[in-house]
């Protein structure tokens, strides 16, 4: 059942310099229940895409169109008291950073507390640290009773996170937004993050979006993936078909980019050439042609056309090249 | 907490050890001499050196500040038996130039200032905090530009200039107001108001302009914050965001240096009380200067120093409960 559809998002920030057009028709749908990760690197429009679910784009002028169905009901055509009721009740966020989320003025306890009570008035004192005190024990903080009424700074970061995860989950809600949750952690702390994540969405049965930059985290807990560049959406795919056969040339620079067990030891990791296109000046036709080593092979037509999103074996790709050459890609340069 | 407390408080009391020492040697080491100014231009060196004697100005500095010390916890007699000047503890010294003790010059005018002190604090906190709030809230349209515009008119009016011009206004031309005439609260509060309204609001307008950007601009800044964002997704009303998230994080910094303007202000409004013509501490300072009443400099001098201390320990021992994350265990 489709609980998220998102159709033909455009985003676009007004700025002194000129219109930043940060997600350019991006469509995509989430099941009930199913985890998908949103890869890309800074600027390719990710976490843009996620803060508009909850419309939580600010600044002084932005720009968004297209349409956002959250079980039916379009988020872009709410009312702000409507938006408000659906944030953190059906759609709850993890943010990137958990030394800056919370409120540095108010207790844990206070802060997860007062994420339910906003949903569900009425409830009494007592019922909220009930609740926040379960909330606390389900993420894994040690010694709840004496923890709920310290502050934010008393603890660690992976610590802070659980809170984090702790304030969106309290809801029980439809969908998490999880944007590079595990970023700003310690290596070794990201993979309890990301098992807490996985184990508290089996037991709320929340759908999953998953915004990160790490492949190692899609590969970990997501079903499926979208890969963005330059504000569009380029591969969508299953996480099993986009790691053996990716079916977009910038896909393919990602995982030539990493170092796996696979790789020989002194085999030298590609890069991808170039940076990532202002999004005030875009390249004509395919944005990522300037730094695709496929491009030339096209006589000219990355520079004119944008290419569209169309099957590609059992994935969505969107590049000009012929199906046949798209799923040989990880062979290499042919 | 209390062991914090008790820190700060003896870290106080030795620094206005420091400060009395050091305003007490700065004043001796000026050119004038207290003893010729004890009496008028024709005096005879007897008397002068009579009136040394009597005061004490005789004795070596550090004698003459031991026994300045002395004087404010036991009270200090000036001179011997029938001629004598006697001013109960706390005394702060003897002006040979009112003839009366500093201590009840200073205890009749801190009332009068702190009357103004007070009204106008309240006042600025409340314009500076509620028009910096509503530029933020309201920003770029004519709400902040007209609180822009009041912040850079109120910092570049100089006081005398503002309290001229409310005179002006307020008392000449439209008569609303009668000419301020201090009169104490506990004699008639209506007076009272009435004589502290135009003060208040001179110094207000002229402090308020430099909260209103503060204020501004902390909320602006705590409103980018992550926090902030991760109230808006838990789907916090506007109103309740803006008290417990920006506002609580956003005055802070503005509490802390409002205790110190206030402190500061409570040492006397030298320009202000001058033009209100208001019995406060300001204008006895301002006499004290024109006179060289010596021993009334070092004692304004000394409680100005004393409300900057206090109120420095105070925001300190304040900011632990403001802020948890200074909060001492």
């Amino acid at each position: 059942m489709t609980l998220l559809s998102v159709q033909d998002l455009h985003v676009t920030f007004g700025t002194a310099d000129g219109a930043v057009r940060a997600v350019q028709g991006v469509s995509f749908d989430v099941a009930a229940g199913e985890t998908v990760a949103i890869v890309g690197e800074s600027g390719s429009g990710k976490s843009v895409t996620a803060n508009s679910l909850l419309r939580l784009n600010f600044g002084a002028d932005v720009r968004i169109d297209g349409r956002i169905l959250l079980d039916g009901r379009d988020v872009l055509a709410m009312s702000e008291d409507e938006v408000r009721s659906v944030r953190g009740r059906d759609v709850a966020m993890i943010f990137q950073d958990p030394l800056t989320a919370l409120n540095p003025f108010y207790t844990v306890g206070y802060q997860i507390a007062e994420a339910f009570a906003i949903h569900h008035p009425g409830t009494s004192k007592k019922e909220l640290r009930e609740i926040a005190l379960d909330s606390l024990q389900k993420v894994g903080i040690p010694e709840p009773t004496k923890r709920i009424d310290q502050y934010p700074h008393e603890f660690s970061g992976g610590m802070r996170q659980r809170i984090v995860i702790a304030i969106a989950l309290v809801n029980s809600p439809k969908l998490l937004i999880a944007d590079e949750p595990t970023t700003a952690l310690d290596v070794t702390v990201q993979a309890q993050i990301l098992e807490l994540i996985a184990q508290m969405q089996a037991e709320h049965g929340s759908a999953v979006i998953l915004i990160t930059h790490d492949l190692g985290v899609v590969a970990e807990i997501t079903e499926r993936v979208m890969v963005m560049y330059a504000g569009r959406v380029v591969e969508s795919a299953s996480v099993a078909d986009a790691f053996s056969t990716p079916t977009h040339p910038y896909t393919r620079g990602l995982l030539k980019s990493v170092k796996s067990l696979d790789t020989e030891r002194h085999e030298r990791l590609e890069s991808i050439p170039g940076i990532p296109p202002s999004l005030i000046n875009l390249p004509s036709g395919c944005p990522f042609h300037p730094r695709c080593g496929f491009a030339e092979t096209l006589a000219g037509r990355c520079e004119r056309e944008v290419p569209e999103l169309r099957l590609v074996g059992a994935s969505r790709s969107a590049c000009h090249l012929p199906e046949d050459r798209l799923l040989g890609l990880l062979g290499g340069l042919s | 907490m209390i062991y914090f407390v008790l820190r700060r408080s003896i870290f106080a009391v030795v620094l206005l050890l420091i400060v009395s020492a050091f305003t007490f040697w700065i004043f001796s080491a000026l050119p004038s001499d207290p003893a010729a100014l004890t009496c008028g231009k024709n005096c005879r060196p007897e008397v002068i050196e009579a009136n040394r004697e009597r005061l004490g100005y005789d004795k070596p500095l550090v004698e003459q500040y031991g026994a300045y010390m002395k004087g404010i916890f036991t009270g200090r007699t000036y001179g011997e038996e029938g001629s004598s000047i006697h001013c109960p503890a706390p005394s702060l010294g003897y002006s040979y130039d009112r003839h009366e003790c500093v201590t009840s010059l200073i205890a009749s005018t801190l009332p009068v200032t702190a009357s103004i002190a007070l009204g106008a604090f309240v006042l600025w906190m409340g314009i500076g905090v509620g028009l910096g709030t509503l530029a933020a809230l309201k920003r770029g349209k004519w709400q902040d530009r007209v609180a822009t515009a009041f912040s850079v008119i109120g910092v570049s009016l100089p006081t005398f200039f503002l309290g001229l011009i409310f005179i002006m206004v307020f008392v000449i031309w439209t008569g609303l107001l009668p000419f301020p005439r201090y009169t104490g609260i506990t004699d008639n509060p209506v007076e009272w108001f009435m004589a502290l309204l135009l003060p208040w609001f001179v110094l207000a307008i002229i402090s308020a302009a430099t909260y209103v950007r503060m204020t501004r601009n902390g909320i602006l800044e705590v409103m980018n914050e992550e926090f902030v964002r991760l109230g808006i997704a838990k789907g916090l009303p506007r109103r309740r965001l803006i008290v417990r998230y920006v506002l609580r994080a956003a005055l802070v910094p503005i509490v802390t240096i409002a205790g110190l303007d206030f402190a500061f202000l409570l040492g006397g409004a030298l320009v202000t009380e001058s033009i209100f013509n208001l019995p406060g501490l300001g204008k006895l300072t301002l006499a004290a200067v024109v006179n060289s009443d010596l021993p009334i400099l070092v004692a304004t001098t000394m409680v100005a120093a004393v409300f900057i201390v206090v109120a420095n320990t105070v925001v300190d021992i304040l900011y632990g409960y403001l802020d948890p994350r200074v909060r001492v265990k």
